[in-house]
């Protein structure tokens, strides 16, 4: 560690939000949009959901089917690995564990998933940090419906992890018995993320 | 990038060994980084200060150069209030040592050895990497046409004038088209105002050539042009996006 000279730092976290920073992020007050190209635009008519077991379709969702779905409300903090930290959001969707029980599932069939999104993106995480209330598909960000720059209609939500897994735009959860390297994962960054071990590019411990 | 058992980036000690102002507002540091790995036009590094009590910071910023041994540049935007950037702008002196880790990034790079023509659209400091990929280029031996659509909010704020108006007259060199958003010079060759679907149109190449298309700036900035390509009919897998902002690279 190199002591940088006459630096002394200002955004140190005070209060209810230190404790609340992991290492390496600072505060921001507005939502960021990082995104790898182009947004997507997908009417809500054309705009479906599904849960794949490796290549077989176990439920697909139209917009009305998910919005039919029990819908939960889950207030996050989330990090992005390019370094922003906001405290507090507020989202809106249906819980991972809720979309198995609509699809007659009772254990998620596989030990990965990868989440496919339009455009092009994917992402994978551990089914482990999809349930139990962890994660969900969210449609509402601060009480309003999520604009196509932030993921509208539908993101993946997983705040315990660095933001790039809460894919925007998600339209398939695809279950699978191995951990398949997404988009970023494929593109030097880590493969799980943890943003409190500072996980953020492969190699990272 | 990834292998069977990667090695993690580690933390590299940079020494600042030249200052350069770009614009009131904008200054390159090139920094001395010992055992730099050499790196893509288009890659980032991240920057970490440390305090005397051990409160860090990190930003990540754009490298701004092309391949050069171990001296790489940062281009740096004040953004007011901002932690970082002030920092790096108002105390950093020559030899003063910074942690950097890098090279980052393997979407937003360009490869000499594509042949598409490029466009690069830049907006306002969005146009570090961007000057990155046409410093490779000016050293790749068979580059590919590329032209820069470079938006300004006046023409002071213009960052790397002098260079980009040099490789713009050079033999095999990019066409350059400044636009300006807020200030109408009287003597102006450039473009006036924001950069919009019918400028994409006459200053771009058509689709049918295969372009690849580099975008960077603030974020309504880039959501904007790359949604008018796309209506102009470049693949979305064609356009590539780098969104800056305060949180940004340039933080």
């Amino acid at each position: 560690m190199v002591i940088t000279r006459g630096f002394s730092g200002r955004g140190r976290p005070a209060g209810r939000s230190s404790g609340r920073i992991p290492p390496g992020q600072h505060l921001v007050s507005d939502f960021p949009v990082l995104t790898a190209g182009p947004t997507p635009r997908t009417p809500l008519e054309r705009w479906s959901l599904s849960l794949r077991d490796a290549e077989r379709d176990l439920t697909v969702l139209s917009w009305a089917d998910f919005e039919a779905l029990p819908q939960s409300e889950m207030t996050a903090d989330i990090h992005c690995v390019t370094k922003w930290t906001k405290l507090d959001t507020h989202w809106r969707g249906v819980t991972v564990d809720d979309l198995l029980k609509a699809a007659g599932l009772t254990n998620p069939p596989g030990m990965f998933a990868t989440a496919e999104c339009d455009g092009g993106y994917t992402t994978n995480l551990p089914v482990a940090d999809l349930i139990d209330g962890k994660a969900m598909v969210a449609t509402h960000f601060g009480g309003e419906p999520l604009t196509p720059a932030h993921g509208g209609p539908a993101r993946l939500l997983v705040p315990h992890l660095y933001f790039w897994k809460s894919a925007k735009w998600v339209r398939s959860l695809r279950f699978r018995d191995g951990d398949h390297p997404g988009f970023w994962e494929s593109l030097g960054y880590h493969i799980y993320g943890d943003p409190w071990r500072e996980q953020r590019y492969t190699g990272d411990t | 990038m990834t292998s069977a058992a990667p090695l993690p980036l580690r933390w590299r000690t940079a020494t600042v060994i030249a200052r350069r102002p770009e614009t009131s507002q904008v200054a390159t540091l090139v920094l001395d980084v010992p055992g730099w790995p050499g790196h893509r036009a288009g890659q980032h590094v991240d920057l970490r200060l440390t305090a005397a009590d051990g409160y860090q910071a990190q930003r990540s910023y754009s490298i701004a150069s092309a391949n050069d041994g171990t001296a790489v540049a940062i281009t740096v935007e004040r953004v007011a209030d901002g932690e970082v950037s002030p920092f790096l702008l108002d105390e950093v002196r020559i030899s003063d040592d910074l942690e950097l880790r890098g090279p980052i990034g393997a979407y937003f790079v360009w490869n000499p050895e594509a042949g598409n023509p490029l466009l690069l659209i830049a907006g306002g400091s969005g146009v570090a990497p961007l000057m990155s990929i046409l410093r490779a280029r000016a050293q790749a031996p068979d580059p590919p046409a590329a032209r820069l659509l470079y938006s300004s909010r006046d023409e002071a704020s213009i960052i790397y004038r002098d260079e980009l108006d040099r490789m713009a007259t050079a033999t095999g060199g990019p066409g350059i088209l400044y636009t300006l958003t807020r200030e109408r010079p009287t003597v102006w060759s450039g473009a006036l105002g924001r950069i919009d679907r019918a400028m994409l149109e006459r200053v771009g190449f058509p689709p049918t050539d295969e372009p690849l298309a580099f975008v960077c700036g603030p974020t309504p900035f880039v959501e904007q042009v790359a949604a008018d390509l796309v209506a102009l009919g470049y693949p979305g897998e064609r356009i590539r996006t780098e969104r800056f902002g305060p949180t940004g690279a340039v933080g």
